[in-house]
Parts: C-alpha cells; sequence; structure tokens
C-alpha cells in the first residue's frame, strides 16, 4: 500500500478551520450537521462542494442565506456525482488553457441514503468508472426524511418508516439494506472508507486521505436523524457511535483494494466482547419500537442479528482477522 | 473559404470543433449520434482542448453540462428525442441557473411507438423551459446557427442555454455543401473564451441553486422572462455581427415572395425547403404565394408575424409537431395567440405533417395549398389535420 490514511487526534482538529457555519437551520441534535461540520475541517486548498437535493441542502440554502463558505453548488436530487464531474472536467479544461487559476481543487460531493442507494446510484456508478477525481459523501440517516421518514435502499431491516410502517402484520421494513459500500468497493475506485461523527478524529483524517487521493473516492458516513429515528436530539451521537459498536455500522478503509479496520472497529475485533449486542441498540430508536411492543418480536430480533453477524464476519475476513 | 461535402450532424460537429468548447458532455443517441463520434474524434487527435465527459446517461449529459457551465466554462452536448426527454429535468435547472449551454438536437420523434426519425416535437417541447430555441433549414444554418448559439448564449444579458434543431435524418444525415467557419474566424467572432462573472470560484465563494420558497421563487423565474425578451436584441446583434464575418445574412423570421402575397406558407426547419420550391411552382402558375420561415421559435416573434401577415387572405401553418387535445399543433397555437387581438387576422389552414419522418414531398404540399385555398375562398378556416395520415 502506497497510500496512507494520516492520523488526527481530536486536538489537531481544534485550530482546524470550518467552512460550514451556524445558523443553518437543520433540526436541533442532527448528526448530519455535526458530520458537515466536521468534513470541513479537512479542507486545506481551494474546495468546491455539490450537494444532493436533501435536508443538508434545504436546510443549508434557504434564500438569501447560505451556511456554506466554499462554492458550493445545488442542481438536483440524483445527479450530483455527474454534475461533479462536469466540474471536474472543466477545471481540467480550463486549467489547461490558463483561464482556471486556483490550482489542484478538492471536490466534495453530498448525498443522502436516497440520493445515494436509489435514485442517484446510476450517476455515481458512471462518475466512479470515469475515474473522476472527487470524493462521494453518502451521509446515511436510513430513510428519505427529508420528505417525511420514507424507506430508501439505506434504511435498516424492520425500521418502520412511513411508507413501510409497522403495521399489524407487516412488521416495518423487510428487506436488509442493501451494501452500497461494497457496491462501491467493487467500482475498484482507490479509496473507501466508512466513518461516523462520534469519532471525529477518524472522520477528518479520512476525508482528508478521500481528496488527497488521485481519483474517486466514497465515504459512506452514519448520520442519525433524531426526527425519523425516533429519539431524543440529545442522543444523536451516542446512537452513531452504539451503531458502530454492534458493528450495523463497522469503521474501515478500504485503500486500493486492501481492507483496513478503523480503530473504534479493530478494538471489537480484537475483543469480541466488546460488541453489543443489535438488541440493545434496537430498544433505544422509536422505529424499532414494534419490536418490544405489545410483545418482543425475538424471531425478528434474531433474524436482524444473524444479519449484522454474517456481514461483519465477512468484513473480519477481509481485514485479516 | 472552399465548400465542403457534409452530413448536418458533420456540420454541427465541425461547428464544435471551431467553438473548442471547454467540456462536451454527451450520450449517444441516433440521429445526432455522428455529432459525439465526430466530436471524439477531433479530442481523440488532439485537435480541440476538450475535456469530452461521456457519460451514463442524458440526464448526467446536462448535469455535467450544468456543472461546467457553473464553473465558467464554455460547454456543449447534443441529443435526440428520449434522451431529450430524459434530461428534461435539469433542462430546466439549466435555464434557472442561467448557464449558457449549447445543445444541439437531431430532432426525432418520441417514444411510442418507438421510432428513429425525424420530427420536431421533442424540441418544441424546450418552449416553456426558458431555453432560447433555433431551428435549421439546412446544413449550413446548423453550422452557423451551432456558433452564433455561443454568443447568444453567453452574452450578460441574456445567460440562457441554447437549442440548435436540425431534423433527424433529413438534415442531420444528408450531405450538402456547407462553408466551414474555421477556428480563427469563430474564435474572433466569440472574442476568445468564454467570460463567466458569476461562477464557481474558490476566491470569491459563491453558493448556486438555492432553495427558493414562496417569497423569492416567482422573482427567480421572473428573470428568466426577462432575459428571454432581452434575448431578441441580442440576438439580432449576433446576427449582424455574422453577417459582417461571413457574408451570410440571418433574420429570426425569414420571408420570401411575401411582398404581394395573398397566401402564405409557415414553418420551421428543413420544412421550410419544400415550401419554398411550393411557393416557386405556384408563383409560375400566377398564384400569389409566400413564405414566412420562422428561424427561432423562442423567444417567438409574433409582432414580426403579425407584420407579415397583414394582407395575406389565408395562412397555412405547417409543422412537424402535434399537441395531443391541443387547439391546433403547436406552432400554430402561438400563431393564433399572436394574432389574437393584433387587428391582423387572416383565415388559417393548421397541418401537421411527417411525424416519425414519413416524407411530405411538394406534390403534398401542393395539395395542401389548394385544400386551404379552397377553404379560404368560402370564407373558411382550416382545423388542424394530419397530412395524408390513413384513417
Amino acid at each position: 500500500m502506497t497510500f496512507e490514511v494520516p492520523k488526527y487526534r481530536l486536538k489537531d482538529l481544534v485550530d482546524k478551520p470550518t467552512y460550514f457555519t451556524g445558523g443553518h437551520r437543520l433540526c436541533a441534535g442532527c448528526a448530519a450537521g455535526s458530520m458537515a461540520r466536521q468534513v470541513t475541517m479537512a479542507f486545506n486548498k481551494p474546495t468546491m462542494i455539490f450537494n444532493s437535493t436533501g435536508c443538508l441542502e434545504v436546510a443549508s440554502t434557504i434564500y438569501p442565506f447560505s451556511a456554506w463558505e466554499v462554492p458550493w453548488l445545488h442542481v438536483a436530487f440524483e445527479n450530483s456525482a455527474a454534475v461533479a464531474s462536469g466540474v471536474e472536467a472543466a477545471i481540467k479544461a480550463m486549467t489547461r488553457k490558463g483561464t482556471y487559476t486556483a490550482g489542484k481543487t478538492d471536490i466534495v460531493v453530498f448525498g443522502g441514503d436516497g440520493g445515494t442507494y436509489d435514485i442517484g446510484i446510476q450517476a455515481i456508478s458512471g462518475a466512479f468508472e470515469r475515474g473522476h477525481d472527487l470524493l462521494y459523501i453518502l451521509y446515511d440517516n436510513g430513510a428519505y426524511m427529508n420528505t417525511g421518514i420514507q424507506r430508501s435502499g439505506g434504511t435498516p431491516f424492520s425500521a418502520s418508516t412511513t411508507t413501510s410502517p409497522a403495521g399489524s402484520v407487516i412488521p416495518g421494513k423487510s428487506q436488509f439494506r442493501k451494501p452500497i459500500t461494497d457496491i462501491m468497493i467493487a467500482h475498484r475506485i482507490p479509496f473507501v472508507a466508512t466513518a461516523a461523527p462520534a469519532y471525529p478524529a477518524d472522520l477528518v483524517a479520512k476525508v482528508r486521505a478521500g481528496l488527497d487521493v488521485e481519483g474517486p473516492a466514497f465515504m459512506h458516513i452514519d448520520a442519525s436523524c433524531n426526527r425519523g429515528q425516533r429519539f431524543d436530539p440529545a442522543k444523536s451521537i451516542e446512537y452513531v457511535k452504539m451503531a458502530v459498536e454492534t458493528c450495523l455500522h463497522p469503521l474501515y478503509t478500504v485503500i486500493e483494494g486492501e481492507y483496513k479496520l478503523s480503530r473504534p472497529s479493530e478494538r471489537i475485533a480484537k475483543d469480541p466482547s466488546r460488541k453489543i449486542p443489535l438488541v440493545e441498540f434496537l430498544k433505544k430508536e422509536g422505529r424499532w419500537r414494534h419490536l418490544f411492543r405489545p410483545t418482543e418480536r425475538t424471531d425478528l430480533i434474531e433474524k436482524f442479528q444473524a444479519e449484522v453477524d454474517k456481514r461483519w464476519e465477512e468484513l473480519l475476513a477481509k481485514t485479516g482477522f | 473559404m472552399t465548400r465542403i461535402a457534409v452530413t448536418g450532424d458533420d456540420a454541427v460537429a465541425l461547428a464544435a470543433k471551431a467553438v473548442n468548447p471547454d467540456v462536451v458532455a454527451a450520450y449517444p443517441i441516433t440521429p445526432q449520434t455522428i455529432i459525439v463520434e465526430r466530436f471524439a474524434d477531433f479530442v481523440a487527435d488532439g485537435e480541440v482542448d476538450t475535456e469530452f465527459v461521456t457519460v451514463e446517461s442524458e440526464h448526467s449529459a446536462m448535469s455535467a453540462c450544468v456543472g461546467a457551465s457553473s464553473a465558467g466554462a464554455r460547454v456543449f452536448t447534443s441529443t435526440a428525442s428520449a434522451g431529450l426527454m430524459l434530461m428534461y429535468e435539469i433542462v430546466f435547472i439549466a435555464a434557472s441557473s442561467r448557464t449558457p449551454i449549447v445543445m444541439a438536437l437531431a430532432n426525432r420523434a418520441i417514444s411510442g411507438p418507438i421510432n428513429i426519425h425525424g420530427e420536431m416535437t421533442d424540441q418544441m417541447l424546450l418552449r416553456d423551459s426558458g431555453w432560447i430555441s433555433l431551428f435549421c433549414e439546412d446544413n449550413q444554418e446548423a453550422h452557423d446557427q451551432t456558433i452564433m448559439a455561443f454568443k447568444i448564449g453567453e452574452h450578460p444579458d441574456v445567460l440562457l442555454p441554447v437549442a440548435v434543431g436540425l431534423d433527424g435524418f433529413i438534415l442531420s444525415h444528408a450531405i450538402e455543401g456547407i462553408i466551414p467557419v474555421s477556428r480563427d474566424k469563430a474564435q474572433m467572432f466569440l472574442e476568445g473564451e468564454r467570460k463567466a462573472d458569476l461562477k464557481l470560484d474558490t476566491t470569491k465563494p459563491l453558493s448556486i441553486g438555492l432553495l427558493h420558497l414562496q417569497d423569492y421563487y416567482m422573482e427567480a423565474r421572473a428573470q428568466i422572462k426577462d432575459a428571454q425578451v432581452d434575448a431578441k436584441r441580442i440576438i439580432l446583434e449576433v446576427f449582424d455581427e455574422w453577417e459582417k464575418l461571413t457574408g451570410r445574412k440571418y433574420k429570426p423570421i425569414e420571408s420570401y415572395m411575401m411582398e404581394d402575397a395573398e397566401y402564405a406558407f409557415i414553418t420551421m426547419g428543413s420544412s421550410a425547403g419544400n415550401a419554398r420550391t411550393t411557393v416557386d411552382e405556384l408563383r409560375a402558375r400566377g398564384e400569389k404565394v409566400g413564405l414566412i420561415k420562422i428561424r427561432i421559435y423562442r423567444p417567438f416573434w409574433g409582432e414580426k408575424i403579425v407584420e407579415l401577415c397583414k394582407n395575406l387572405k389565408g395562412l397555412i401553418s405547417i409543422e412537424r409537431a402535434h399537441s395531443f387535445g391541443g387547439p391546433g399543433a403547436i406552432l400554430s397555437q402561438d400563431i393564433k395567440s399572436c394574432l389574437y387581438g393584433s387587428g391582423v387576422s387572416p383565415l388559417l389552414a393548421e397541418y401537421t405533417i411527417g411525424l416519425g419522418g414519413r416524407d411530405t414531398l411538394i406534390g403534398d404540399y401542393h395539395r395542401m395549398y389548394e385544400r386551404a385555398k379552397a377553404a379560404f375562398t368560402e370564407g373558411k378556416n382550416l382545423p388542424i389535420s394530419w397530412m395524408g395520415v390513413r384513417e
């Protein structure tokens, strides 16, 4: 491996400028806001942001206000990877002609789970195949939260949403979520990572690595939504951490095809007693309330746990554990 | 410069080569594919400085174009029919983002049933999008108008995307002689690279594409409305400059044998060729007939059409398009709208012709004329009918 993720400590972040200002209209406790702020801490050169339609876009740029202090463009929901492709191409051509003089410019794309797992996957796949030099960040809150909590390809198993409601016959979403990170890894792009805003030093370092690598990079960041996942806004970072500790959202990198667990997940790999049973996490969030009342749906909880275990074991095998 | 024999698609590709855009993002679809194939040759042979983004869909093509144009790049793309349909969401955003993208459209029938041949309905649906919309009668016009489109769209008083339509197969694949414009001439005409004032600029961070709610949306849309009005002035200036550069004279609405005409055809694109020949033949028989050719569909020069219709007894509207359930076809609705209340009201015959590339020959134009004239003589309009359709 020729390329490594830089090592940051939390105190390294203290002096880093951020380019996502207060005054945006994201909900109290929204982890997407924490995620966005942390991402901008990794910026160290001219940078542009491309944002798919979604909560982050809507809440950060209600005309005539903007929370962004770097060039920012929103075009539509499903096409941010294509929009960024065009900009990357423009910068190349204009740099050759001498009409673009800012030099090397980092390109960040933000898409939610709807914009990434579902409607935007074609544009992302195309951009990755063509090899554009950009970092695509999936901030995943597990449903179409902006339109009112509809299920997406990223909604976890058995979660209740407004289009996969927990009914008297069907108990929430019937499917497991699409293995989006595996799909992106399969594109053989040079850098793929998962992260969570509960681990800011890890997240910022991975963003920096994703921007520094030549070619396409992808990050899957878990960003909880207390409104849609139904929990106390004060708990958003705590529950993102729990998703890592249950191995529902393990943290790792895949650089040039080489898998490596990041510290929080590596600790669990080395000491499996640290792995929190999924049921503890499910109990915390209202989207799984129907798994516990009126009666506990042990069958579904076990099925969900088995799938999480399977995917975790697969990851362990790939990372050499 | 010497004349060369090329297809309409080649004529457009050569225009794009002369312009040397920063970014071309395109996806294959018949009958425009030759444009991007030829352009890919220019890229592969190092004859242009363009980044050619071979996107995975037309939706991404238009998206990449909006992105590139927002970064200040000069941008070109090309598509047709279903490709344009897939782009439509972003087509509207291209206008509201004020990105002066130039898009050649080899006009093709819309599915279904699937058909790959000529029809203008695809581009005419751009009507309400904010795009400047031009149509071409022949390959020279396709070449010239592609270059002029950049100058029109990029003008700071316009800043709107421009569509240049050439009839699928009838122009796109037909070989005609054109006098191509050289790279030097095109660059001189465009005054060098694009100068974008507002763009993605890391030294002056700007947010573009913000949410406009009830308090600002109408104002944002009104700016497009105003730009369409201003575009009329700029288009006339650009046509004047083109005439100075090439000697070729262009007008938004062209007229032929209209001075003493009692009846006239009004049409767009390659149909004007057959209409003109029919006018010549009818004139030889002593019929007082002329032709109005609409080159620019948006912005619509209604006032000019009214002026040309002032002394007409009857007007015959002919178009390769239709609006199901509408009060006429698409162009004929516009014509009726601009005549209403103008004090000029010739009798009107409305025809839809040649959908899906069906031939409409000179004889058909004679038949349309005779049938219209018979109605006009009885003081009647001829409501919309589809020429030659089997019942």
